[in-house]
């Protein structure tokens, strides 16, 4: 899974330094501010240019027929595109559903897992380095690759259904999983889930690492057993990393896009479009760019309304 | 249309193109640079004509230099989609036939100035023109036919179809039954593995042998009783079937993998695929028109063509480009090299597979006769877009009438929104 959207970094607007309470910044605090504003920019710079100039073209574009290639320019057309939208799509108001049905399961069950293979992990044992990066290695494995391979794997003939019915000495009969509208989207959150989780086993296992030695120690020496260290040390200690993995994956799951361009084009039947998919088709694809800069927009919106609602939610008391 | 290509020879390609097409040399210093984009990476044998045309047009003349850049097939047309709103296009492109129209209103590309007697031996559906003007030409045509092994027919018993006696619906409904009872897993492989154009392309043909078409060709305005009247209907419920009753796979191997092996007998597939299968099966492979689903064989017409873009600075350079290449012994390379229709006679008669008596030579027959262009309209790209997600809908078992009439309402809202593109 890709990240599409970046949380915005905080900018380092003052350098942690001895502070005075009134008067005038020193000439030193005013070399530190201009040096975290130098320091800052490159990012800054990348941002405006790659994010906020383009959301704000988005915006305008968003109320116009224009199209991508066009012998007359654009004109303005009110509010249509978003009543369209909601009013006159179908395929958008299933792949809005969609989406969160993709956001819903993955956050969670991703998290989840992410969590266990970083406490497996996590283990003094020998060789634990190579579990760490058999893990991994399907992260830093391009998506593209990733959802072709597995297109392969789900058909009717391929390695999974011969599996199965290995398994149940041939009671199951293979399926074609992408071709069923029921199968297809577990299908593609199964394989997406494979592919980012190493990522965030990371994260957790540099959350747990954290968790001072002492604590546990402790812990044993009160009789704590395994369970009540992870439910009494370990999680509580984890309560940072958590905000972080549960906002990093939501983003990212709303995003889905390179899974289902690769391998079901939205099929069968609109139960894998997604909303950028959907943006994509309609603004390039069909070359109605105003059209998708509306529903680039919405997206845009339901992005933020979550990651605010999440971070209201998770943030310390 | 679409050739067929596996991911290394992608890659290939790409190595390819770092080392040896996208370099400059020094002797080329000082002359004006004709910047060229195509489709073809991905395709070694097509890069290599291509290259070597340039390098000849660079060394007949003293002016002007053209320099290649190769893109894979899957990424291009959104390559020169964005390339063109950017107003960054180079001076030659190579554009899918169906797509020009939509450029050619656009004004993103500029008629040819072509001698006449040049562009009269050519075949028409290597010709695109918009509004009675050339803007765009082509080597080559591609077919689609009906790949079979003989052998499995003949064993069947089954009648081998001619142009002059195609199979009817029934016959080939039947054919496929027989097979099937034979032991064919799958009879045919319809080819569904594939993404994008390829739907339109292979599958529209159908269509209009049943009597639908993707649009209402008198009036352009409208795809309401073209695309869901009861032919339409009779079309996506016939195709449905072949993959309920088990004639054709969902999820076919790609390239021609599965007639290649023998897991099929037939395939519904073009003339890029024939060079391959001839080498595998040698005499077993016959290419059999498409058959006749009422309304007489249909195949798509309108391949790969080139055209200069309207921002191109060195317009005369381009258009003496396009005209250096289409020479009889370029074309006749080009269809050496991949399989394809020689777009001239004079062409055909210089390669092995195409003269009287060669294998392929009634492919070029198949494209004079059967072939029918995609709708020459700027609502295109969302015909070509909502084709393709509707047919795919309708494999995977959807309602076919009400799949159809939101296809139809799709395309005809687009039509009114862009005030019925001047037609």
């Amino acid at each position: 899974m890709t990240t599409t959207t970046a949380p915005t970094p905080e900018v380092p607007a003052t350098v942690t330094a001895p502070r005075r309470r009134r008067g005038a910044p020193s000439p030193v605090r005013r070399a530190e501010q201009r040096s975290a504003w130098a320091m800052a920019a490159p990012a800054l710079i990348g941002l405006l240019l790659f994010l906020g100039i383009p959301t704000l073209l988005a915006f305008g574009l968003s109320f116009t027929n224009a199209r991508l290639i066009s012998p007359s320019g654009p004109s303005f057309v009110g509010v249509e595109n978003y009543t369209r939208a909601f009013s006159n799509d179908p395929t958008f108001v299933r792949s809005l559903l969609n989406t969160f049905y993709f956001a819903a399961v993955v956050v969670p069950v991703q998290s989840a897992l992410g969590l266990g293979l970083a406490v497996l992990v996590n283990q003094k044992i020998r060789g634990v380095n190579i579990f760490r990066t058999i893990f991994f290695v399907p992260v830093v494995t391009s998506i593209v690759v990733v959802s072709i391979l597995w297109t392969f794997l789900y058909q009717e003939d391929g390695l999974i259904n011969s599996i199965l019915g290995t398994l149940t000495g041939g009671a199951f009969t293979g399926q074609a999983w992408l071709q069923e509208p029921g199968t297809a989207m577990p299908a593609i959150i199964v394989l997406s889930m494979w592919q980012a989780v190493g990522f965030h086993m990371v994260i957790w296992l540099a959350g747990l690492q954290t968790i001072p030695a002492e604590l546990y120690d402790a812990a044993k020496v009160d009789g704590a057993t395994a369970r009540d260290q992870f439910r009494y040390v370990t999680w509580p200690g984890l309560r940072p990393t958590l905000v972080f993995v549960a906002v990093t994956i939501t983003i990212a799951a709303l995003g889905l896009f390179v899974q289902i361009d690769v391998m079901t084009r939205g099929g069968p039947l609109d139960s894998t479009g997604t909303i950028i998919f959907h943006a994509v088709q309609q603004g390039f694809r069909q070359q109605e760019v105003g059209y998708g800069a509306a529903i680039s927009l919405i997206f845009f919106v339901l992005v933020l309304a979550v990651s605010l609602l999440q971070r209201r939610l998770t943030r310390e008391k | 249309m679409r050739l067929r290509r596996r991911l290394t020879v992608v890659i290939a390609a790409a190595a390819l193109c770092l080392v040896a097409a996208c370099g400059s040399d020094d002797e080329t210093a000082g002359r004006t640079e004709i910047k060229m984009w195509s489709h073809s990476a991905g395709n070694p044998t097509e890069v290599e004509v291509i290259d070597k045309i340039i390098a000849e047009f660079n060394a007949s003349q003293s002016e002007y230099v053209v320099e290649a850049e190769y893109f894979p097939q899957r990424a291009y047309n959104d390559a020169i989609v964005a390339a063109a709103t950017a107003g960054d296009l180079p001076c030659l492109i190579d554009m899918d036939g169906p797509v020009m129209p939509n450029w050619a209103w656009a004004e993103a590309i500029v008629p040819l100035d072509l001698p006449t007697e040049l562009t009269d031996k050519f075949l028409p559906s290597a010709i695109g023109k918009w509004d009675g003007k050339i803007y765009s030409i082509g080597y080559w045509d591609a077919a689609l036919s009906i790949l079979a092994r003989k052998s499995a027919l003949d064993e069947a018993g089954i009648r081998i179809p001619t142009r002059a006696q195609p199979w009817t619906r029934d016959e080939f409904d039947q054919a496929l039954a027989t097979l099937k009872e034979g032991g064919y897993e799958y009879p045919i492989d319809m080819g569904v593995w594939d993404v994008g154009e390829w739907w339109a392309y292979a599958y529209s043909p159908l269509l209009q042998s049943f009597g639908g078409d993707l649009i209402d060709r008198d009036t352009y305005r409208q795809a309401e009783g073209a695309l869901n009247g009861p032919e339409a209907v009779a079309f996506g419920e016939w195709f449905q079937s072949l993959f309920t009753r088990g004639y054709a796979s969902r999820t076919p191997s790609i390239a021609n993998a599965d007639f290649i092996n023998g897991d099929v007998a037939m395939a519904w597939t073009g003339n890029w695929n024939a060079p391959a299968a001839i080498e595998a099966l040698k005499d077993d492979v016959v290419f059999l028109p498409p058959p006749d689903l009422g309304n007489g064989p249909k195949i798509g017409g309108a391949s790969w063509q080139w055209g200069i873009s309207a921002n191109c600075d060195d317009k005369q350079g381009a258009n003496d480009y396009i005209e250096f290449s289409l020479q009889d012994k370029y074309i006749a390379d080009f269809v050496d090299a991949t399989g394809n229709i020689p777009a001239t006679q004079e062409a055909a008669a210089q390669v092995e597979a195409y003269k009287p008596g060669g294998r392929l030579e009634e492919m070029v027959d198949f494209s004079r006769d059967y072939a029918v262009i995609r709708p020459p309209t700027p609502a295109y790209a969302v015909i070509t877009n909502v084709f393709e997600r509707t047919l795919k809908d309708i494999v995977n078992g959807a309602d076919v009438k009400s799949s159809l009439d939101r296809a139809v309402d799709q395309i005809d809202f687009n039509i009114k929104a862009n005030d019925g593109y001047g037609f």
